[in-house]
């Protein structure tokens, strides 16, 4: 190998075996997540140098990262891009060498997929990871015989520990393609007409390679419909049954498997069985325990979420405001002025906000994983969860919701059920969210007195957990709902490994933070800047004669800022949209200015607070009054009463529970489901549930 | 021969077979295979996933999978 020619080098691995934390060892930050075209699996790829040790060359390499699966055959969105990419030779990201890492306290099981990937015939080298702990316990591995007899190079590492990374790399230099070895399946005496078939049409393909393409051509998306319907042709023509085949397959890859362990392994005659493990999880797994520290744990992170994230996000608000002056008192009076501050720097500061929130749950998340406990979470509230369509591991994403939607939704990946994982986000956007907490309480405060109390409960603290709780019980309901009507031909396994517990490994933890932070910022970033940008538009521009005349009329008067400002909001096209959908929200009890509010909630919901505050200002021209006393000295002009009757404050309190206003949600749902229809039916279910729960609400009120 | 869900807890077995063709490939990928042993470790506090020990790990099962899987008791 020259030192001109860049090293493709992919990293295959089960679930838990410690593959992200090779990566990142091996990468360190010279990473790229990315997605893979047409789904929403994350493409990890980073780079690095090697040197060679001999003649100090320096070999560009560039590692892979593939999702973790337990086998070639896919199951999932996941593991068919793992598939592809190692079965597909003309895939863009066909690997030249394969690190197959393997967790050696799980030998047997690791191994099925270790010698797929090696009877694939691209040159392969194990990483046999945490040897030294099993070695600890007793467990005796000959690794020159367990080399010999895979036919590959074994290297001993400790990726946690950064043991080994050296030597693996001078090994991707060294590797050697496996060619006059045999198989540990012989495939070809399954099917030999069938094999030699397909490699006619792929010639490059091995005969394993030949036999994977033939079961699973289907999930290929880089072959054209012709070239299925030829391999279609060939299957039906040999009478091909891949299912058959596959269950003989895999019954002889063990046979081979215990073979080669019995020769290569040897385990101490009383083995501790991993006995901390099952210590801990007497008290994780405990009917009552057990749920008192996963509720104490949930309590943590909502702390986090809730409350630690405050400080950063007021410096951030802070910065963001500061910024926003800054530019708007250095750039000269206009529309581009106008537009950068209160269009591209609102909109930026809509996003950069929630870092913070995301950096929490998501440092929470990547330790609960990591440490192995979140399968153990899954296991204890699976039957509870799945009555209503969920699944065990819905529960985070559905209690972080109470927080911030966009991380929550984004949390939802760790579902590996399609069903159950878009149902949990079709529904998170219902928990009551701190964007929420300004809403209730401005209105709260308006329709029950402070001082009034029900028994020693404080009236309007009771009526905002209730608010909570409406949230939840929609969100339970909804995906019950979901469970009838959204259906799926993927099927719900749980089938589902209990990893040994670990100490959580902190650099993955850390990147696991960069990573999220970046996605978000990227992908969500793009389409929140824009829609915050025709939304300026649609409430800064007007017919312009409108606005002149607004100008113009209040040429003399001083201190007319506030007032110019609402009129023209009122004249503004966001003011003819609140006014021209007024019939349509009059049952609900709302005018045309609560019309706008809620027009300019879509971008976020706290911009209620605000925008009410701006289209109340007419006749304050000192604007002295607070939002809170605006808001009660408006009259309704048909009764001449309060227009803020309790009525019409809890209709629009059901609206704010209810309704999908937070495009930010939206463009993160857009980014994880890689599709328009499930905001679009998200934004639809939830304004309409919006809309019925205010009607009745008012109608039976006033 | 029972099935995998009727055994009580702490009991070992031996697979035999699987009435679920689909998900005996999945199963046997995660290395439970006629002739492998099989130890009833847990059950969740609703009684229902349940945790195997099979090939040297632990796997949660719910109890309709476990169904599909018929074990001869060792004594």
């Amino acid at each position: 190998m020259t030192h001109s020619k860049k090293i493709t080098v992919a990293l295959v691995g089960n679930p838990n075996s410690g593959k992200t934390t090779l990566f990142n060892a091996l990468t360190g930050l010279n990473q790229k997540v990315g997605n893979f075209p047409g789904v929403t699996v994350d493409k990890k790829v980073g780079a690095c140098q090697i040197s060679q040790l001999a003649s100090k060359n320096k070999v560009d390499t560039e590692f892979i990262d593939l999702p973790g699966t337990y086998s070639l055959y896919p199951k999932s969105m996941d593991e068919s891009i793992s598939f592809q990419v190692l079965c597909d030779p003309k895939n863009e990201h066909h690997p030249d060498v394969n690190i197959i890492i393997v967790d050696a306290s799980n030998l047997k099981r690791s191994l099925c997929l270790a010698t797929q990937v090696i009877d694939l015939k691209t040159p392969c080298i194990l990483a046999l990871n945490m040897i030294d702990l099993i070695e600890k316990d007793g467990v005796n591995i000959d690794l020159k015989l367990l080399e010999e007899k895979l036919g590959i190079t074994v290297v001993a590492i400790n990726a946690r520990k950064q043991i080994g990374i050296g030597n693996l790399k001078q090994a991707i230099l060294n590797v050697k393609s496996r060619e006059n070895k045999g198989s540990f399946v012989d495939i070809k005496n399954l099917c030999p007409d069938l094999i030699a078939d397909i490699q006619k049409r792929i010639d490059s393909a091995s005969d394993y390679n030949a036999f994977q393409i033939a079961c699973n051509y289907k999930t290929i998306t880089d072959f054209s419909a012709d070239d299925k319907n030829r391999l279609n042709q060939i299957i039906s023509q040999h009478k091909f049954i891949a299912k058959r085949l596959q269950a003989t397959e895999t019954v002889r890859r063990y046979k081979a498997i215990d073979q080669l362990l019995n020769a290569c392994v040897e385990y101490p005659e009383n083995s501790k069985n991993n006995s901390l493990t099952n210590r801990l999880d007497n008290i994780l797994t405990h009917p009552i325990y057990g749920f008192v520290i996963f509720l104490g744990i949930l309590f943590l992170i909502f702390q986090a979420v809730f409350s630690w994230s405050e400080y950063p996000m007021e410096l951030i608000d802070n910065a963001i405001s500061q910024l926003s002056q800054f530019v708007a008192n250095t750039l000269p009076d206009g529309a581009i002025n106008s537009l950068i501050v209160d269009g591209i720097i609102a909109g930026l500061g809509g996003i950069v906000i929630f870092v913070p929130q995301i950096a929490f749950l998501f440092a929470f998340i990547a330790i609960l994983e990591d440490t192995g406990y979140m399968s153990r979470v899954s296991f204890i509230t699976d039957k509870l969860l799945r009555g209503f369509g969920l699944s065990g591991r819905s529960i985070i994403p559905l209690l972080s919701g109470a927080a911030c939607a966009i991380p929550a939704v984004m949390s939802a990946r760790t579902i590996p059920n399609w069903k159950e994982r878009i149902i949990t986000i079709m529904v998170v956007p219902l928990m009551s969210c701190a964007a929420r907490l300004p809403v209730y309480t401005l209105l709260i405060s308006m329709m029950i007195p402070a001082e009034q109390k029900w028994f020693i409960f404080n009236l309007q603290g009771l009526t905002m957990m209730g608010f909570y709780l409406i949230g939840f019980v929609a969100a339970i309901l909804i995906a019950w709902l979901m469970k009838y009507i959204i259906k799926s031909k993927e099927r719900s396994y749980f089938v589902m490994e209990m990893p040994t517990y670990k100490t959580p490994d902190w650099k993955t933890v850390v990147y696991t933070i960069i990573e999220k932070v970046k996605v978000f910022l990227v992908d969500a970033g793009k389409i929140i800047i824009a829609i915050s940008i025709v939304l300026w538009a649609l409430s800064s521009y007007g017919p312009s004669q409108a606005f002149e005349d607004i100008e113009s009329k209040y040429e003399n008067t001083e201190n007319a800022e506030v007032i110019i400002a609402s009129e023209k909001l009122e004249a503004s096209y966001a003011g003819i949209i609140g006014k021209s959908i007024e019939p349509a929200i009059a049952p609900l009890g709302f005018d045309w200015r609560i019309g706008i509010s809620l027009i300019t909630s879509f971008a976020a919901r706290e911009v209620f607070v605000g925008t009410m505050s701006t289209i109340y200002s007419v006749g304050d021209a000192d604007n002295t009054k607070s939002i809170r006393e605006k808001l009660m000295s408006h009259k309704n002009p048909k009764t001449g009463e309060a227009f803020f009757t309790p009525a019409v404050a809890l209709s629009l309190m059901l609206f704010y529970a209810f309704a999908m206003q937070c495009m930010s949600t939206l463009a993160i749902v857009f980014r994880e489901t890689n599709s328009w229809k499930w905001p679009a039916i998200q934004f639809i279910y939830m304004s309409a549930l919006a809309y019925l729960a205010s009607l009745i609400a008012y109608q039976l009120l006033s | 021969m029972k099935n995998l869900s009727e055994l009580k807890l702490g009991t070992k077995a031996v697979i035999d077979s699987f009435s679920d063709k689909e998900l005996a490939l999945k199963l046997m990928e995660m290395g439970c295979l006629p002739g492998e042993r099989i130890h009833i470790n847990r059950r969740a506090p609703l009684g229902d996933p349940i945790a195997v020990s099979i090939s040297g790990y632990v796997l949660s099962i719910r109890k309709a999978e476990a169904e599909t899987i018929f074990v001869n008791e060792i004594k």
